[in-house]
């Protein structure tokens, strides 16, 4: 079957619809804006989960480590003084893609099983330091008293989430432009050429780990961007943040949409939330039941996700 | 001080039942299973409630516990793994995700989300005075068991024609299998007897680390910290890491109560720092 071929404006026309498409779900959706805020926020953390796994092909299933990292350096931020949003957004930036070099230097050492344990590793000794420092973090309470000032100091929070739909979805688009900004750097096709073939960027002598560790680095500072706005837009930051569980949700939310394709994330992000919203009133278990049916599925059928299935049937002819 | 090594040590024991299925597993086949916990429940579940609803003994109850995870081992390997030994290391993860998840879910569909109820019987019960300290029965039991098992089974691997090629499959598959050796089947036999022997862990782990749904998801870390440490395709590695585990956890524990279960994990990552391979690792990888 001959693939439908995309001329590039038209690739880009249908990146330019998708987004006004988020955009206009403010008009089409209005009960439903902290959902949609939400969305965005765990689309722009399967981006970043992206970034590592789909492009780095670093295996890692603790990536809600940085997550919460940044989620609690914003919340403490703002509840000790400083309400500013942007700065709580520089913050966890900052010190994730600190946290997340120094990390990077484990990462990298040894096979696929040791830097898998090492994540998971990480992110459960991270939630077991938040939980232990409950004077700090709130522990299972969460931390509360979260307070956010005026966007430009013009823009309040309010509760109906107005506020927080514009703020998300315009930082996940700003960021959004500059991972891609990345990918599509000469750095981004070192990556997948490690990801190719780690042995023959050796033999051409690219530093494989060093642009590992850089690549993970900024994996973890997106994760934390996208953990503070969560803490920002909901004002509230909570343990399970920081869990296995979360990093496992995020992992099957961007093999739904296709891993190593930019969309991949974003597109995943809304089919899992808007089914999880659905089904919401079901019990837990019963969700993790269908959850893990689903998964198991999308493994054995194999196919590489939403955007993996898509790329089956279109082809986009770039510009040279 | 010496109580707390001894309860360190029957807490590695069980640990190192129930991981060296897993460290076999993921030596021979490469397969990164997240879901090894799970078989350990079905394991316990099966022992619990041939216990408590058909009144048999602890003893036959454990053996039905190996039967009935050795058989759900084998169903999933022929369905699920089979197909997916030459898959990335992600759609493992993602399967064993699945799993887990899916086995969360029906236990808690068929017993509830409590843990079960043991009561040990009765010669289990109370204290033995060994080497001068007044030391649990129970754990006595288990630190015999897991000897005996950790003796089995070297003589297993070492010294009977099917330990032979499995550990032939284990350093370099594909010379095993162009020297005859049926590694389709070897994988079957193997990853079974390995979820029974989780399985066994399972349901001797019920008087001491409880039986809930979540089981497989609370005490994955620890499995694969006993593999990743102890080096993934031996049998001798994951046994001096379950201990060593074993001990860490229980002392600091009763030592250091603010750190809590902290401490595993930096054990972890120190050990990992130092040897990423683990610390007794399979030929080719030291």
């Amino acid at each position: 079957m001959s693939k439908i071929t995309l001329s590039s404006k038209q690739a880009t026309g249908l990146e330019v619809v998708f987004w006004l498409a988020l955009a206009s779900t403010y008009f089409l959706m209005p009960d439903k804006l902290v959902l949609l805020s939400q969305i965005f926020i765990t689309g722009l953390f399967a981006i970043a989960l992206d970034i590592a796994l789909g492009y780095a092909g670093i295996l890692t299933v603790g990536h809600a480590a940085f997550f919460g990292i940044g989620a609690y350096l914003a919340g403490l931020l703002a509840k000790y003084g400083w309400g500013e949003p942007f700065s709580g957004l520089l913050l966890a930036l900052l010190a994730c893609a600190v946290v997340g070099y120094l990390l990077s230097y484990l990462i990298v050492r040894g096979s696929d099983l040791t830097r898998l344990m090492i994540t998971i590793g990480v992110c459960v000794l991270f939630f077991e330091l938040a939980n232990r420092l409950r004077w700090l973090t709130g522990g299972a309470d969460g931390l509360q008293g979260v307070e956010m000032w005026p966007i430009f100091g013009l823009f309040k929070f309010d509760l109906w989430g107005k506020t927080a739909f514009f703020y998300s979805l315009g930082v996940v688009f700003v960021v959004f432009l500059a991972v891609r900004l990345m990918l599509r750097s000469p750095f981004g096709l070192v990556l997948r050429g490690i990801s190719d073939s780690r042995k023959r960027m050796l033999a051409i002598g690219s530093p494989v780990n060093s642009r590992l560790r850089v690549a993970y680095c900024f994996s973890a500072a997106v994760a934390g961007v996208a953990g503070a706005l969560l803490a920002q837009t909901t004002q509230f930051v909570g343990l399970e943040m920081l869990s296995f569980n979360r990093s496992a949700e995020i992992l099957i939310v961007l093999v739904l949409g296709g891993t190593g394709r930019l969309y991949g994330g974003l597109i995943g992000a809304v089919i899992y939330m808007l089914i999880h919203d659905y089904f919401s009133d079901l019990d837990p278990q019963y969700w993790m039941f269908w959850i893990g049916l689903i998964l198991i599925a999308v493994v054995m059928v194999g196919r590489g996700g939403v955007l993996g299935v898509a790329s089956k049937v279109f082809r986009v002819r770039r510009a040279e | 001080m010496g109580i707390v090594i001894f309860d360190g040590v029957a807490y590695g024991m069980l640990l190192f039942l129930i991981g060296v299925g897993l460290s076999i597993t993921m030596g021979l086949m490469n397969f990164v299973n997240l879901a090894h916990g799970a078989f350990a429940m079905v394991g316990g579940y099966v022992a619990a409630l041939a216990m408590s609803r058909l009144g048999i003994p602890f003893l036959p109850s454990l053996v039905l516990a190996f039967i009935a995870a050795a058989i759900v081992g084998a169903v999933l390997e022929f369905v699920f793994f089979r197909r997916l030994y030459r898959a990335h290391a992600l759609d493992h993860v993602l399967l064993s995700i699945g799993i887990v998840f899916v086995s969360i879910a029906t236990g808690t569909y068929f017993f509830g989300p409590t843990m079960q109820p043991f009561t040990a019987p009765s010669w289990l019960q109370g204290q033995v005075n060994v080497l001068g300290m007044d030391v649990g029965a129970y754990r006595l039991f288990l630190i015999v068991v897991g000897f005996a098992v950790l003796g089995g089974l070297l003589l297993l691997v070492n010294k009977t024609r099917f330990g032979a090629m499995v550990r032939a499959s284990v350093d370099n598959q594909r010379v095993a299998a162009a020297l005859g050796v049926r590694v389709d089947r070897l994988f079957f036999f193997t990853f079974s007897f390995g979820c029974g022997l989780a399985g066994l862990g399972g349901g001797l782990g019920l008087g001491m680390l409880g039986l809930d749904p979540s089981f497989a998801l609370k005490y994955m870390i620890y499995f694969l910290i006993v593999v990743c440490v102890g080096g993934a395709g031996t049998i001798t590695g994951p046994f001096v890491a379950a201990i060593l585990l074993g001990i860490v956890d229980v002392g600091g524990k009763y030592y250091l109560p603010e750190t809590g279960a902290f401490l595993i994990y930096v054990f972890m990552v120190v050990v990992l720092l130092v040897r990423p391979h683990g610390l007794i690792p399979k030929k080719g990888l030291a």
